[in-house]
């Protein structure tokens, strides 16, 4: 029998650093000591548990979901869908996924943005969902336009969806963004290069999807998402200390 | 023949950026849209133990309160346990262990209201001390980073935890103790984060 064990160790080279000059706010939100590492206890293999109670059903549609009876936002209907999996590839069932992001001329409706594109009545820009037991999970929005941002003087975040998953575990809390196939402003993006590896933002970027469109109706890109692995403990380490 | 290892690599992180409130406290961004937002209440009216509130502010390099940040806690009930189907016991009904919180948009200051958590088992069988688990996602933090508050009346479980002695430098073990007082009849822990500098908080690769 194959008892689980600890979460595979991050790979930090993957990730961004906490410290790029590039991406200017990081210069003093990063810590300069390096991190401790800690071998897992419960504390980390453990993490919240969300169920259908938590959420309502409509709670993914982005198009509905802050529109006014009989009306819709203004925009590139499109459907966002994936998996959510493990190292092992493994679906990760049941997991809370929450998204957010700007509207289709890249102004948030959060009362510290200020950039001059309209607010859209009919958009509010989150959504949520659990995964199903197969660690799928889809969405319903418009395309969110690209924005400037005051990092240079001419920055453009490219078109991008914040996406906030939970796993299994506190170990594999995640926050990323995804990014859409062919924009040219990813690889400009001070953000985006934060990422040291062409490969891992390869990763973060989702793929049109002519399968999953909706004909006449709704395009469609997949973005599969990947949370930390874990140990199978083949022989015991004493994980929890009995 | 060559034999490949399949694993998949894990999604990398990014920023949290500016409005962060939107997706995960969108009251806070300036609209209501769900019928109740997840991680207002972390241990439920049921939860046993002492109630206690825990709060602070996060500094950044510059010694300024950063004013967009978004914090998660996660923690054990007064027993030790974890509403989490790997660990062994009960928790009390409502009891998620989990919250959710913002810093005041003008002040930067943040703070929940939860039982006071107690030892949790860790490895080896080694007790570790009373704490809550925390993981801080911003604008400028490009990976969410996690840390531990301990509280300053548990004095002789800290100097045995396993956590905190694996920190090698005594005075930064400081950064992850919670200072106690009393306001109004209430418990309140202080927990000051520094993302930088000398008094830099400790933060962990979980």
């Amino acid at each position: 029998m194959n008892h689980k064990g600890e979460y595979y160790q991050r790979d930090r080279e993957w990730h961004p650093p906490a410290f790029d000059k590039g991406y200017k706010t990081s210069v003093t939100r990063s810590p300069q000591y390096a991190l401790i590492s800690l071998e897992n206890s419960p504390s980390e293999i453990t993490g919240p548990v969300f169920g259908h109670n938590d959420i309502d059903p409509l709670d993914n549609d982005l198009i509905s979901n802050y529109a006014q009876p009989g009306e819709s936002p203004i925009g590139e209907r499109i459907i966002v869908h994936g998996r959510v999996l493990d190292e092992n590839a493994r679906p990760v069932p049941n997991t809370l996924v929450e998204i957010w992001q700007a509207n289709a001329g890249g102004r948030y409706r959060h009362k510290k943005d200020t950039y001059l594109a309209p607010i859209d009545p009919n958009f509010g820009g989150c959504g949520r969902t659990l995964t199903d037991e197969n660690g799928y999970y889809y969405f319903r929005t418009v395309k969110p336009g690209a924005y400037p941002w005051r990092n240079y003087i001419n920055s453009w975040r490219p078109a991008h969806i914040h996406v906030s998953v939970f796993g299994a575990s506190f170990a594999q809390r995640l926050i990323t963004q995804l990014y859409f196939e062919g924009d040219p402003l990813i690889p400009r993006c001070p953000i985006v290069n934060t990422i040291p590896d062409p490969d891992a933002i390869q990763q973060l970027v989702a793929k049109l999807d002519l399968n999953a469109t909706i004909p006449l109706d709704t395009i469609a890109y997949k973005f599969d998402i990947v949370l930390r692995g874990r140990r199978s403990t083949l022989f015991e380490n004493r994980l929890e200390g009995n | 023949m060559e034999q490949k290892l399949d694993y998949l690599k894990e999604t990398p992180s990014q920023t949290a950026g500016p409005y962060v409130h939107i997706g995960l406290a969108p009251g806070a961004a300036g609209f209501d849209i769900y019928r109740q937002e997840l991680g207002w209440d972390i241990a439920g009216p049921n939860a046993k133990g002492e109630r206690i509130r825990v709060e602070g502010i996060v500094i950044d390099g510059t010694g300024s309160p950063v004013k967009d940040v978004l914090l998660e806690a996660w923690q054990a009930n007064s027993q030790g346990i974890y509403a989490h189907p790997e660990h062994d016991g009960e928790v009390e009904e409502g009891f998620r262990g989990w919250g959710r919180v913002i810093t005041d948009f003008d002040t930067g200051e943040w703070g929940f209201d939860t039982v006071k958590p107690g030892p949790v088992m860790g490895r080896n069988g080694q007790m570790m001390a009373p704490h809550i688990n925390l993981w801080i996602v911003a604008r400028g933090i490009n990976i969410g980073l996690n840390t531990r508050i301990y509280f300053d009346d548990e004095a002789e479980a800290n100097a045995a935890d396993p956590v905190i002695n694996g920190v090698e430098w005594e005075r930064r073990r400081q950064t992850l103790i919670a200072r106690r007082t009393e306001r109004d009849g209430q418990v309140v822990y202080r927990f000051d984060i520094r993302l930088q500098g000398g008094d830099e908080t400790v933060f962990f690769d979980i």
